[in-house]
């Protein structure tokens, strides 16, 4: 498997996601700097998270008009799997290749807290090796990881099942209490309509080993394996 | 020396004195340059010669900590100390305040102490791996309190966070002798290859002075002579005085000055800290005996109109000083404008031993380097040994209600769980944190090998505060206890001591005291402290603060598969290793419960301590214990409910026959909590009887509630409740 991934000035969990793709399953991953304007031909783009950019404006804003986005928006328009990691989904949002935005944390606050997740759609390319309605443990660390949308897009995206992850108990319901960042209706992960572009607040990969108390991230990963083997 | 374009301000011993220096400092001053100083060449002798920047109260005293091993690579006195970790690594770390600042700017004081701390690491070729914050607030009922902690912990998150260096440990502390001084001690551990540790020592004549990082600007001018007062009331007029920070700017300047090291052309490197320029440029030609010249017309500038003396002590942040080979300019250059930073060659280092500035083609400052440093004040200030109160009871003791008394602990500000504060640090970005913030010791993987750091924080200023010898070392034994609870094999230390105003011979007496206390430990336990900070004049409107001599201690683990954790299995049988007398002097027992005000605190028995510490890690290292705590602050009950709420199983417990309640809540030294199963019990009894180590069996991990045999039961839930509440409803009350 050959992967991406775009560094920005102030991304900061770029090697994490390069040494997941590694540990899990060998990948060759390139590391893409913010300034460069192709992406070389790979089988999945990670936008990591981070602070790009210094978050000023709005996190990812400025990203979002970096030189190598255009090249990101031009592959994911063509079906390039790709995987926006926290700063990374913020960055989907804003160049609208992700329906929504993301605001501040309900609660005003940096959370940094492991996370229980509802696999609402197991049917997309990231998530085929999850079950359907799976509960999984996978942490969060933002500021700004409070999903919001108009109705209209909420309906629509709900018609399409394009929302992938809701935050969750850890019995499965998806209560007040378990949304941590105050998102609309405990939304967690949302996927475009094509189902090539994934965007997630929580971290796989800092959840893909047992050594970091959860491996509960991997199969966002592994099931791509599926799609590339098929 | 003044011409037309760079008129200077007029200069008294009044002005000196205004600046922070005393008239015989003054007089000093006009000695070694053999005329009056001009304004400029004053506010950089009153920086150099500040208690921050001199450590003149203290020079004396921290000499004596000298305790050194083969491990050592670099002991105090650069940015940061470095200790061998094998496989041709090294540790590299410190400990530094911030406590003036982030009393006066909570989230930009604290913001800027990581950012500081952060640069002092990888100024040294290391790549920061993990920050730590020991935060101590005045009392939760003082009217500030709550706005400076939101502050701090909102600065330490923002800061931290954005750079991407998990912050995984500290400490935070409420107690009214803060009130109007709040501590802020931040500590960074880096990672670097051993054989290629940048040092500050300037060499060969005509190499080239590099400004790198931010603009300079007006924040920050005076800091350190700022951060060398007592507070009064015009505090709010200090406020800028206090830096700025921007946490990208650092991350850029971290990722370039990594990279820039890779290749060959950096002699030496400072980052300029208090008294910025002022203080790297002198360190830099002092320690190669040289000289420097710079321009301050090249100094990359935020504002318009900056005078000589403002950007020579401007401490705005993220900004490095480089020397590198000359002829190499363009090879350095290229990295930084690859990641977009001002870069600007300002001078050059001469043989003329002087520091020479420039500014508008003309001379404005010109000081001999030498004398300046070799001899800036050292104060032999007078000292009075703390006087052990009485000790003996007067007040008889109430008959006490274990449950309740345990409850009334586990809720109070200083016991309660802190997940409030570092649930907004990001303690796993790196994704090498094997135990984070909230256990004995955070544990960090190393470049993803086997092995992995253990990192902790400890002092009980409450101790130090009633017998400063005692409580010292203490802190230095506790947090050697703290690295074998996980497996790790203490290494090396770094302390921050922070105290009040040291020409009170009775605060000198703390300091004097402390540091003894510090030596006699490090000696003993093999513990060597590789760097530190100072930070006096700790005091508002004359009265002090606790005197609290932080300590931050790192140890190695060779082996990750054999950590122990503050986590016990159903059915494993509970011990306790290690002297269980009755001290309850200076606990938390005595402070929340009992109120008899003993100034006492328990005893520290090194040489016990060593024992039962070097018994405990080879059983870890060899997998007979996977669960280990140590008995600390609240004694032993309170770290019997820790574990429980950590492992979300209770347990059935019992104290020795004929023990009274008070028995449960003791603060001696030198204990573990261990747990193992039951068909290890002969092995680990017969053992401890062989080594003459006291080993208590104190019952056994079970159920969904905390019981002790006719006594009490508190549920799992109400435990975790009780522990877990005070803190977010204090802060949202």
């Amino acid at each position: 498997m050959k992967a991406a991934v775009i560094i920005f000035p102030g991304s900061n969990c770029d090697n994490d996601a390069k040494s997941a793709l590694e540990k899990l399953f060998n990948a060759e991953v390139s590391m893409v700097w913010h300034t460069d304007t192709s992406i070389p031909k790979v089988d999945l783009v990670i936008l990591p998270g981070g602070f790009s950019y210094g978050d000023y404006l709005r996190p990812g804003s400025i990203a979002s008009k970096s030189k190598i986005v255009e090249d990101v928006i031009n592959k994911g328009k063509k079906g390039t799997p790709i995987l926006g990691i926290c700063n990374g989904f913020q960055i989907l949002t804003e160049t609208k290749l992700l329906p929504g935005v993301l605001i501040r944390n309900s609660n005003l606050k940096f959370i940094c807290e492991n996370t229980f997740l509802k696999v609402e759609n197991n049917s997309s390319i990231f998530t085929s090796r999850y079950k359907y309605n799976e509960i999984i443990n996978i942490p969060i660390a933002h500021h700004d990881g409070n999903y919001f949308a108009d109705e209209n897009t909420i309906k629509k995206i709900e018609d399409s099942n394009m929302i992938v992850f809701k935050y969750c108990e850890k019995n499965g319901s998806i209560s007040k209490n378990s949304n941590p960042n105050g998102s609309i209706k405990n939304i967690a992960g949302v996927i475009n309509k094509s189902g090539n572009i994934l965007g997630m607040m929580p971290h796989p990969e800092r959840a893909y080993d047992k050594l970091f108390g959860t491996v509960d991230g991997s199969k966002v990963f592994t099931s791509l394996l599926d799609k590339l083997l098929r | 020396m003044t011409n037309s374009k760079n008129r200077q301000k007029k200069v008294s011993p009044l002005t000196a004195y205004d600046l922070g220096l005393t008239i015989s400092e003054y007089n000093k001053v006009i000695k070694i340059l053999g005329r009056k100083p001009n304004f400029t060449e004053l506010c950089i002798f009153s920086a150099m010669w500040s208690e921050h920047c001199s450590y003149k109260s203290s020079k004396k005293w921290l000499k004596t900590m000298n305790y050194q091993n083969s491990s050592v690579i670099c002991g105090p006195g650069e940015n940061a100390g470095v200790i061998d970790i094998g496989n041709g690594l090294a540790a590299v770390f410190k400990m530094e305040s911030h406590n003036h600042p982030s009393y006066i700017d909570p989230y930009q004081g604290a913001a800027t102490g990581v950012g500081g701390i952060l640069r002092d690491i990888f100024t040294m070729g290391a790549r920061p791996i993990a920050n730590l914050n020991c935060i101590r607030f005045g009392s939760p009922k003082y009217t500030k309190t709550k706005y400076l902690v939101e502050g701090v912990v909102a600065g330490i998150g923002g800061y931290g966070n954005c750079v991407g260096i998990p912050t995984v440990g500290g400490e935070t502390y409420f107690n009214k002798n803060y009130n109007n001084n709040i501590l802020v001690n931040a500590m960074t551990v880096g990672i670097a290859e051993s054989n290629k540790i940048f040092y500050s020592k300037a060499s060969g004549v005509g190499n080239p002075v590099i400004y790198v990082g931010s603009k300079t600007g007006r924040d920050g001018i005076h800091g350190a002579s700022m951060a060398s007062a007592e507070f009064d009331e015009t505090i709010d007029s200090k406020r800028p005085t206090v830096q700025v920070g921007d946490p990208f700017t650092e991350k850029l300047l971290l990722e370039a000055c990594l990279e820039l090291m890779e290749s060959d052309v950096i002699i030496s490197i400072q980052d300029m800290g208090a008294a910025g320029l002022t203080s790297s440029s002198f360190e830099m030609a002092s320690k190669g005996k040289l000289g420097i010249e710079i321009n301050l017309d090249m100094v990359p500038q935020r504002e318009t109109s900056m005078e000589a003396f403002e950007i020579m002590l401007s401490e705005s942040q993220e900004r490095m000083l480089i020397v590198i080979k000359k002829g190499k300019e363009k090879d350095a250059e290229k990295i930084f404008q690859k990641w977009e930073l001002p870069f600007s060659i300002i001078g050059k280092l001469t043989n003329t031993g002087n520091m020479t500035l420039y500014k508008n083609s003309s001379i404005v400052a010109k000081l001999p380097i030498a004398p300046l440093v070799s001899e800036a004040p050292e104060y032999e200030r007078k000292w009075k040994k703390t006087s052990h109160r009485n000790n003996l009871l007067n007040k008889k003791l109430k008959k006490i209600n274990i449950e309740k008394s345990l409850l009334k602990i586990l809720s109070s500000p200083n016991l309660s769980s802190k997940k409030w504060v570092w649930q907004q640090y990001d303690h796993m970005v790196m994704t090498n944190t094997l135990i984070g913030p909230g256990s004995d010791a955070a544990v960090i993987r190393i470049n993803e090998s086997p092995n992995a750091l253990a990192i902790t924080t400890d002092c009980n200023p409450i101790y130090v505060n009633g017998n400063p010898k005692l409580g010292a070392k203490q802190a230095v034994a506790e947090s050697w206890r703290n690295l074998i609870c996980v497996g790790a094999k203490p290494l090396a230390i770094t302390d921050c001591l922070n105290f009040g105003n040291p020409e009170k011979p009775e605060i000198m007496g703390q300091i004097v005291e402390a540091i003894q206390g510090i030596k006699e430990a490090t000696e003993y336990l093999d513990f060597p402290v590789i760097s530190g900070n100072v930070s006096l004049y700790n005091e508002t409107d004359g009265k002090a603060i606790l005197p609290t001599p932080q300590i931050g201690a790192v140890g190695i683990i060779y082996d990750i598969d054999y950590i122990a954790k503050n986590i016990w299995k159903e059915d494993e049988l509970i011990y306790i290793l290690g002297e269980n007398e009755i001290e309850l002097g200076c606990s938390v027992f005595d402070e929340i419960i009992q109120n008899t005000g003993q100034f006492q605190p328990p005893l520290v028995n090194l040489e016990k301590e060593k024992k039962i510490g070097n018994f405990v890690l080879n059983k870890i290292k060899k997998g007979f214990f996977k669960t280990c705590h140590d008995i600390s602050e609240g004694g032993a009950l309170v770290a019997i409910s820790e574990l429980a709420i950590n492992s979300e199983i209770g347990a059935e417990i019992e104290a020795p026959k004929g023990s009274s309640s008070e028995w449960w809540f003791s603060e001696s030294q030198g204990r573990y909590i261990v747990t193992i199963p039951e068909k290890q019990k002969n092995t680990l009894e017969n053992e401890t009887k062989k080594i003459n180590i006291p080993c208590f069996h104190l019952g056994k991990v079970k159920g969904n509630a905390l019981q002790i045999h006719k006594e009490m039961s508190i549920s799992l839930e109400e435990l975790k409740t009780c522990n877990e509440a005070w803190l977010p409803e204090f802060m949202t009350n």
